[in-house]
């Protein structure tokens, strides 16, 4: 896809627009990553990390501008977009704008390109053509897997429906769970298409992670979402008893944790409370409690409004630990990958069969013991 | 710049609800009418508070794909988008009337017009003829066939028997069909007893339904008689008790209801040009939107009222 020779071509050539375009906004002045262009009484001011030139004439400008084409290049490709300042960010972000030097930038482009991740995409960066750029997104798994030799897509519309369904068919309603399918490639798309793409695949996830790096991320905790909510979500507003927030600790641990979901959840007990789980390390933030949360909770509210009651079940010491076995295989998301015949796992199921044979009975009940002995 | 909006339920349980809003939208993206068309759901993502940041224009039309005015329209959405100073009276609604109203949304810097949901809308009569015509495959259908119109009622929400009244009583008006009625799940005249309403054998069925789901997949083809269980599936059309009904889901899937999110916009305000004309011709011969159709598997897991 990246074939350096006509790319080094690409990127070290300065083009008559970028020269004209500089010239005509040198009055105004120009200060792009390290570039400064300016015009004073003495003609023209052409000033980059390395060199500084000045008293020019317009001829001149044109030739000294020619030999920084990087700069030049990237000054044209970066200032003179019309696009939104959360898509710059964003792009510019992706090739590491902020941190590398133009040329350090310029050169990874053109011998090897660069490559980020957002979530579990991961975006090449290649050099297009008068300093444009070309951006390549696939899933990380398939980072080494050559695009040609994936389902190639290039409209990002198409990602809509690639996204709905993870590798094993099941419906995905959480966007950013990282269960997203592979064995595709969106090829050739320039800055908006990508950020298109990025926006159909993690749904506002650039926009809010550029509003929290402008420190203006509108984070709703907990207990105000949950405040807010009515109709049969209402109810959960009762779940806060004012005796602290363990129930949504535990509400965190089972649907925000990064094995569940790719978001960084900023979102606390409340302003003043964090809760005692780790809200993750991904790259864009979660803001609020999102609607699977939302939906969870109302069930759990129901739920935990039962009092607890001890029971008495007979169980041999691997029975018990058969139990926990199972728990941990469904709540991990393993039970699916234990294999047909692998009986020495608790959660085989065989093994859960024969548990079930031998503890429940006819009622489907564990030992015999009933749930309700009001019930009986 | 302008951007329409199209907010809808959506659900975590089935993965074809949002395909016939992603359908709409495409078909107005190629009108190209707005700078920018996106969707936003209350169960998937972008979700109703976030989708208003994902936008680059000042001028936003939100046109909910919904049915009838009631809580979702008047609660939920105007929460969510953080509209200031909602006002149910800004509406001006007699429950299915509204047009739009214009508010600030507190999160964006974007003037925001928050529109009546599609299924009120006059235009909504036209894309339940266009569904009697796609389902019975004749473009002139009408003479000698009766049409239902069918809601849920008023079990929580008594505007959304209104509205399903408001297009049996227009479609009526037209003259083009024997008899038109509405019918209803869970109030008289019922949708059960369809056969019961009519003098015509062949009785063409509309559920005013946004997106196929449990009620028009499951329900309401088992409760007409149409198939024993809903996951055999049923004919188009299916013989009962001596009718012929002519039945194939959510009016919602209809690849016009497209107009009717123009329409929405236009009358608030929205520069649509041709728009409303060409979608009109081009949804003609499409039909339903999405793989709804006769599908029985579509339905499974709605989310009825939540």
């Amino acid at each position: 896809m990246r074939t350096p020779g006509p790319a080094r071509r690409r990127v070290t050539d300065v083009n008559d627009a970028q020269l004209d375009a500089l010239v005509s906004a040198a009055a105004e002045g120009i200060e792009c990553d390290g570039l400064s262009v300016g015009h004073t009484g003495d003609g023209y001011r052409f000033e980059t990390p390395d060199d500084t030139h000045t008293g020019l004439s317009e001829s001149e400008l044109r030739s000294v501008a020619a030999e920084s084409p990087w700069f030049v290049s990237n000054w044209y490709h970066w200032d003179r977009s019309d696009r939104p300042d959360t898509e710059r960010a964003f792009l510019r972000w992706l090739e590491g704008a902020e941190e590398r030097s133009v040329p350090e930038r310029y050169e990874a482009l053109v011998e090897s390109g660069i490559d980020a991740s957002w979530g579990q995409l991961r975006i090449d960066v290649a050099p297009g053509d008068d300093g444009t750029r070309l951006y390549t997104v696939r899933h990380e798994a398939d980072g080494d897997v050559a695009p040609a030799e994936l389902d190639v897509l290039t409209d990002p519309l198409d990602a809509r429906e690639l996204v709905k369904h993870d590798d094993r068919g099941r419906y995905r309603p959480l966007k950013t769970a990282p269960t997203l399918p592979t064995g595709w490639a969106f090829v050739d798309l320039d800055g908006p298409a990508l950020a298109e793409t990025v926006e159909y695949v993690y749904p506002a996830t650039i926009a809010n992670w550029y509003l929290e790096r402008q420190g203006d991320l509108d984070v709703n905790h907990w207990r105000e979402t949950m405040e807010r909510q009515s109709g049969i979500y209402g109810v959960i507003k009762t779940w806060d008893r004012g005796e602290g927030h363990e129930h949504v600790d535990w509400v965190a641990e089972a649907c925000c944790d990064d094995s569940q979901c790719l978001k960084r959840r900023e979102w606390e007990y409340d302003d003043d409370t964090d809760l005692a789980v780790d809200g993750g390390d991904g790259v864009f933030p979660c803001r609020e409690p999102c609607s699977l949360v939302v939906t969870a909770a109302r069930k759990w509210t129901k739920l935990e409004g039962e009092r607890s009651r001890t029971y008495e079940f007979e169980l041999t010491p691997s029975e018990k630990e058969q139990i926990e076995t199972i728990v941990d295989a469904v709540a991990d998301g393993e039970a699916d990958d234990i294999r047909e015949a692998d009986i020495y796992e608790g959660a085989n199921r065989y093994r859960a069969r024969f548990l079930r044979a031998k503890r429940f009975d006819e009622e489907g009940r564990l030992c015999g013991v009933a749930t309700d002995e009001n019930a009986e | 710049m302008q951007a329409l909006v199209i907010v809808a339920h959506g659900s975590h349980l089935n993965p074809d609800a949002s395909t016939p809003t992603y359908d709409h939208a495409d078909t107005i993206r190629e009108a190209g009418v707005f700078d920018e068309v996106r969707t936003g759901f209350w169960k998937e993502e972008p979700s109703f508070r976030e989708v208003l940041r994902t936008v680059e224009s000042d001028e936003v039309y939100v046109v909910p794909l919904f049915i009838s005015e009631g809580y979702f329209t008047e609660e939920v959405i105007p929460r969510e988008l953080r509209l200031e100073g909602w006002d149910l009276e800004a509406w001006d609604s007699d429950g299915t009337s509204a047009t739009h109203a214009t508010f600030e949304a507190a999160d964006v810097e974007k003037t925001v017009h928050y529109c009546g949901p599609v299924g009120t809308h006059d235009a909504m009569s036209d894309v339940i003829v266009r569904r009697a015509e796609s389902v019975t495959g004749d473009p002139e259908v009408g003479e000698g066939v009766a049409l239902a119109v069918v809601g849920h009622g008023t079990e929580r929400n008594e505007n959304s028997a209104k509205a399903v009244e408001l297009h049996a009583d227009r479609i009526d008006a037209m003259d083009r069909f024997e008899e038109v009625e509405a019918l209803f799940m869970d109030e008289d005249p019922e949708v059960d007893d369809v056969t019961e309403f009519f003098e015509t054998e062949d009785i063409v069925v509309v559920p005013l339904f946004v997106a196929d789901g449990y009620h028009t997949q499951e329900d309401i083809p088992e409760d007409m008689g149409l198939t024993e269980d809903y996951r055999t599936g049923w004919e188009t059309p299916a013989e009962v008790e001596g009718h012929r009904i002519w039945y194939a889901g959510a009016v919602g899937t209809e690849a016009l209801t497209a107009d009717v999110l123009i329409e929405r916009a236009a009358d608030a305000g929205a520069d649509v040009g041709d728009a409303i004309e060409e979608v009109r011709r081009k949804t003609r011969n499409v039909g339903t939107a999405g793989d709804a159709g006769t599908d029985a598997d579509a339905g499974a897991g709605a989310e009825a009222g939540d």
